[in-house]
């Protein structure tokens, strides 16, 4: 069991108002699965992303990764989690404009402590990993979308994190991108990295193998994907 | 952190004009501290160079009697208990670790009797000294010759003239050769002496004029101190100038020189001692005066660097607000809040490091053409300038602090949803 929720409330203050996102969501992943979670805008998708990446805290409920009560940890701990456990990928592709491919990829070896050679090294792999080896030095205005996307996934998977987690991965993508993106999770999810993808769109989430529905902060519907 | 300041240099290049006008600030401040400091050093090199003398860095140990220099006109006056400086003494003061060279001599200052056919020479100082004495003092030979041993073993009358001597007696022919008349004594002309750099001392105020009052107005003459009996009388106290290593050695060199000739008195009861001019501490005195005007100036620079360090922190918070989402975004591939709070704080010390290092580049210049424009002495300083490099790494800390703390506490769900 890689990830364990169990009776997660989220609620944020609006004003005075208290409002609840998340009702009691319990979810178990396990390792090596490739997991959709699927629901509109204001469904709370977003803020169990967040939970499940360390990056939001739940109101109350616990959440263990690979074993690991993460509640409990503190702010460097957490870090360090979303450092070696978790890769990101966003809608937006959230790549520095500034630096090339290969600095972007290999940002979280920064963070890592890792030496410069060694990290340009793996950032190097990691874009041949996701056929960008003939981009290393672009910058991200250099690049289409696709390969945009493809470098935030080389980034995601620079430090063999065993969850990817993905916002929204195809959101700002047209059809021929968005199709080269599933492949490439699939990919992955065929070597044995957990795949946990948000989206709207459920002829994404059909590539997943297991959809989770979430409607408005309730976890409403759990079944096997049609493939 | 290496990977930080080569980021802060790709940050501060791509944004090239609002670095500048940020560091501006910084700029002014540490440039208009620098040449005030300049200044001051140069004020002071000189005020020390011009009391001091032009850099032989002697200093006279003269008998003093109530204050003022003891002078000896007659053999009458000659005081009781005071001998001839003895060779053992000379080397004592020799082995004194600051003491570069020493030379004792006779004198009678104010000495009439000097004449040349019928001129008279009035009040000129004559002097019996050892052959060490030209090159402590620093006077070279200009025309003729110097004393050899050979003077010296065979008490020969012989004289050497300084230059005042020389052109008051004669005017349009050569001295060397002629002979002079000292106390009805003839004595031959071998050469004449000069300083080899002149000091012209500035006088601006009625203590200026006393301290150098005391300088050769009518010339001296030099004879072998071994021919003084045969002019005056045996066993005459002698004065002392010892050269030190350095000029910031001359007050030690002068007390410890000082401190063995009073040693050598054997009468207790004599008012006659041995005492070493202090011209550093007039020296001190005056550079503490232009010290503590410049430092009020220091002052009002400071103010500019506050104003300085203030744009940095403004500027600093747009870049934080600018860079929400980078922020974000690193702080979701795992980086530490100290690893960001890192990231900013040597983006602010690298910026104002920067200013500081043009600011003592803009100050050196501006040093430069104040001592074009106005002929005021400046001296750079390496300290100061490298001091000021470091202050304005500490402003860049200091004011890029809170930006930087406001950085690391960003809320990353926030940071991201911001594009």
């Amino acid at each position: 069991m890689i990830l364990k929720l169990e009776h997660i409330y989220k609620d944020y203050l609006q004003g005075k108002m208290t409002v609840p996102v998340l009702k009691d969501v319990s979810l178990q992943v396990e390792e090596g699965e490739y997991v959709a979670i699927m629901g509109p805008s204001g469904s709370g998708k977003s803020t169990l992303m967040n939970i499940i990446g360390c990056l939001d805290r739940p109101t109350s409920g616990s959440y263990e990764l690979a074993g690991q009560d993460v509640l409990k940890l503190g702010d460097n701990a957490v870090a360090s989690v979303r450092l070696h456990s978790i890769g990101f990928v966003f809608q937006n592709f959230q790549l520095l404009p500034r630096q090339s491919a290969l600095d972007n990829v290999a940002l979280p070896l920064i963070y890592a402590g890792i030496r410069k050679k060694v990290r340009r090294e793996r950032a190097k792999e990691a874009l041949i990993r996701v056929g960008l080896e003939d981009r290393l030095n672009f910058k991200p205005t250099q690049l289409s979308g696709g390969q945009k996307q493809r470098v935030a996934i080389a980034r995601a998977m620079v430090n063999n994190p065993k969850i990817l987690l993905a916002d929204e991965p195809t959101g700002a993508l047209d059809s021929h991108s968005s199709k080269q993106v599933m492949e490439l999770f699939q990919k992955l999810n065929e070597e044995g990295v957990t795949v946990i993808m948000i989206t709207h769109d459920r002829g994404i989430a059909e590539h997943a193998k297991r959809i989770v529905d979430i409607f408005d902060g309730e976890i409403s519907e759990r079944r096997e994907a049609a493939q | 952190m290496l990977e930080n300041i080569r980021l802060s240099f790709q940050g501060i290049w791509s944004h090239k004009l609002r670095s500048l006008l940020t560091m501006l600030g910084i700029i002014i401040g540490i440039a208009s501290i620098i040449s005030i400091v300049s200044t001051i050093k140069g004020t002071n090199e000189e005020i020390k160079n011009q009391l001091v003398g032009s850099g032989t860095n002697t200093v006279d140990v003269q008998l003093y009697s109530e204050g003022y220099v003891y002078s000896i006109n007659s053999s009458s006056d000659i005081p009781h208990g005071i001998q001839e400086v003895s060779e053992e003494t000379r080397q004592r003061i020799l082995d004194i670790d600051t003491v570069e060279n020493v030379t004792c001599y006779k004198e009678r200052i104010n000495s009439d009797g000097v004449f040349y056919q019928n001129k008279a020479l009035t009040s000129v100082a004559i002097r019996g000294i050892d052959t060490s004495y030209f090159a402590t003092t620093g006077y070279i030979i200009r025309t003729g010759r110097n004393f050899i041993e050979d003077d010296y073993a065979n008490f020969r009358k012989v004289v050497i003239l300084d230059e005042t001597a020389a052109s008051d007696l004669f005017r349009n022919e050569s001295p060397i050769g002629q002979t002079i008349e000292i106390n009805k004594v003839p004595f031959t002309i071998i050469g004449v002496v000069d300083e080899a750099s002149k000091f012209e001392p500035t006088i601006n105020s009625i203590s200026d004029y006393y301290t150098y009052a005391s300088s050769d107005s009518s010339g001296s003459i030099f004879m072998p101190t071994a021919s003084w009996p045969i002019v005056y009388t045996y066993d005459e106290p002698e004065n002392v100038i010892v050269k030190a290593t350095s000029t910031d050695d001359m007050e030690d060199a002068g007390k410890q020189a000082e401190d063995i000739l009073n040693a050598t008195i054997t009468d207790s009861e004599s008012n006659v001692k041995y005492r070493a001019d202090n011209l550093l501490e007039q020296a001190r005195s005056l550079q503490q005066l232009s010290a503590a005007t410049n430092n009020q100036l220091i002052w009002i620079a400071s103010i500019s660097l506050l104003v300085g360090g203030i744009g940095v922190m403004n500027i600093m918070l747009v870049s934080v607000t600018e860079r929400t989402s980078e922020i974000g975004l690193k702080k979701a591939v795992g980086a530490k809040k100290s690893s960001i709070l890192a990231q900013f704080l040597t983006e602010a010390a690298v910026l104002t490091s920067l200013g500081g290092i043009v600011g003592v580049g803009a100050g050196i210049g501006m040093a430069q053409v104040i001592n074009r424009i106005s002929g005021v002495a400046v001296s750079i300083s390496v300290p100061a300038s490298a001091i000021a490099v470091v202050f304005s790494m500490l402003i860049g800390i200091i004011f890029g602090f809170l930006p930087s703390v406001q950085a690391a506490n960003l809320d990353p769900i926030e940071a991201l949803r911001r594009e």
